[in-house]
């Protein structure tokens, strides 16, 4: 049986939450090079070299792409027959999260009490999700993700007759109304189906793929192309001021639901995509 | 697209010079406040209290920096969602605040009083925290220490990338910058 140490996951997830901070995502760069030769804005151009320089800024003298250095989201994939020894899953993930803040010099953004606001002083607790799998499987999908574009994030309850029409709408007004808020150029996850909390999770792990890999379901990447191109249309542009670069990719999940619903939900991320994969 | 160097604290003159759309390079001080600040203040005017600054002339920047490592004078400093603060800002502004940087479009109170007192609202790019941390050369915190990031702090600045986004004639970029380009398309 495999063993997994809860010592080797601190280690882990305190190493990735400073990297994911410090190091630009190798997708959302090569978007934003890419996003360069359709752009012909000169503000959104310059917009589009500037966070390329702040990515080498960043990398050049070890400090975090974006000051709000998030809140950390972690999706583990644990398999039935992995024995975890050396304490608590989440404990050591949560340990790994307040050694990763404090020696990474990330700011601490999570409060105890939405509604008395007392800072925590150590980014915890992350966002856990587990999930059962099969075999021996263990991995950890974690996300750092800040706020500006997490309140720009949208879910709504469609009638089945509203349709892939009917997303777009609501993805698109969603999209216009948050303007630059969110930081734009964006990266979308889109969850479709399920039931009210399960269409939230989906389009959070929608934003956990590699950025513009499309749907391993060719039905739903020929839409997630085609929403996409419609976002892109929308004229929003980098920051907000105008463009052809809103967003730099789109991902749709979904997942069966019930014959008398369409659930959808719309996360938004910035270009400050911080996630990565940790597999034992 | 102009590109124009200002200093601050800001004069009349400078803002009236200033259109929706320019690119802009700040010296000078400013000042960080955000949400927790921003609260502050708005209790301190309410009960009539001095303020910690002198708000006459100067600019406010929303942002709540990482911590500094040993050796550095500022983490990652990018602007943070300005519209958080829009029920403060137009009391701000009565009191001589000229200027603010942030993120993002700002609510019909906070443009008809940027327009009545002849102020500008800045944005920083958002996510371009490291970057504009090279431009930060002095920072000291100032009032509500116990607010740790949320802390007012003097920035002395040299070369602020910033974009005027709402000028103090009501132009407004989030608005207008979107429609020219639908517009050419
Ligand atoms: S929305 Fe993203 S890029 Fe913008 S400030 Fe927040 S974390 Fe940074």
């Amino acid at each position: 049986m495999k063993q997994i140490d809860c010592n080797e996951v601190t280690k882990l997830v305190r190493d990735m939450c400073i990297n994911m901070n410090i190091r630009m995502d190798a997708g959302i760069k090569e978007a934003l090079e890419n996003s360069l030769d359709s752009e012909d804005s000169p503000l959104a151009r310059d917009i589009i070299l500037d966070l390329l320089k702040n990515k080498d800024v960043a990398e050049g003298e070890n400090i975090p792409l974006c000051q709000d250095t998030g809140m950390v989201f972690a999706f583990v994939e644990l398999g039935q027959e992995v024995k975890i020894t050396n304490g608590l899953l989440s404990e050591a993930i949560n340990i790994g999260v307040r050694q990763g803040y404090e020696e990474g010099y990330l700011r601490k953004s999570v409060v105890a009490c939405p509604l008395r606001r007392k800072n925590t002083g150590d980014n915890t607790p992350a966002i856990i999700n587990y999930q059962l799998v099969e075999g021996d499987t263990f991995k950890i999908k974690l996300a750092a993700k800040g706020f500006g574009s997490e309140n720009m994030s949208a879910l709504k309850m469609l009638n089945p007759v509203d349709g892939w029409e009917g997303v777009k709408a609501f993805v698109l007004d969603t999209i216009r109304r948050a303007g630059g808020n969110c930081c734009p150029p964006i990266v979308v996850g889109v969850g479709i189906g399920g039931s009210f909390d399960k269409v939230a999770s989906l389009a959070k792990q929608a934003l956990l793929r590699d950025i513009g890999r499309p749907n391993a379901e060719a039905y739903i990447a020929v839409l997630e192309k085609e929403l996409l191109d419609e976002v892109n249309q929308l004229g929003v542009g980098p920051q907000g001021f105008g463009g052809a670069t809103t967003a730099l990719a789109l991902h749709i999940e979904t997942y069966p639901t019930h014959i008398a619903g369409l659930p959808v939900a719309l996360n938004i991320n910035c270009h400050a995509s911080r996630h990565g994969v940790i597999e034992l | 697209m102009n590109t124009i160097n200002i200093t601050t604290p800001l004069d009349d003159t400078t803002i009236a010079g200033l259109k929706a759309g320019d690119r802009v390079f700040i010296e000078g001080i400013i000042y960080t406040a955000r949400d927790a600040a921003h609260s502050r203040l708005r209790e301190m005017i309410n009960n009539n209290e001095a303020l910690p600054i002198d708000l006459r002339g100067q600019v406010i920047y929303y942002v709540g920096p990482t911590p500094a490592a040993e050796g550095r004078v500022i983490g990652s400093a990018g602007p943070t969602t300005s519209t958080r603060m829009d029920i403060v800002t137009p009391m701000l502004l009565e009191k001589g605040l000229k200027g603010m940087i942030g993120k993002g479009d700002r609510s019909k109170a906070v443009i008809d009083a940027i327009v009545r007192n002849k102020c500008v609202y800045f944005a920083a790019v958002g996510g371009a925290g490291a970057l504009i941390a090279s431009s930060i050369v002095e920072t000291e915190v100032v009032a509500f220490p116990e607010l740790g990031t949320e802390a007012i702090r003097r920035l002395k600045v040299k070369d602020f990338p910033a974009i005027v986004a709402i000028d103090a004639y009501g132009n407004n970029l989030y608005m207008n910058g979107p429609n020219e380009y639908l517009a050419r398309k």
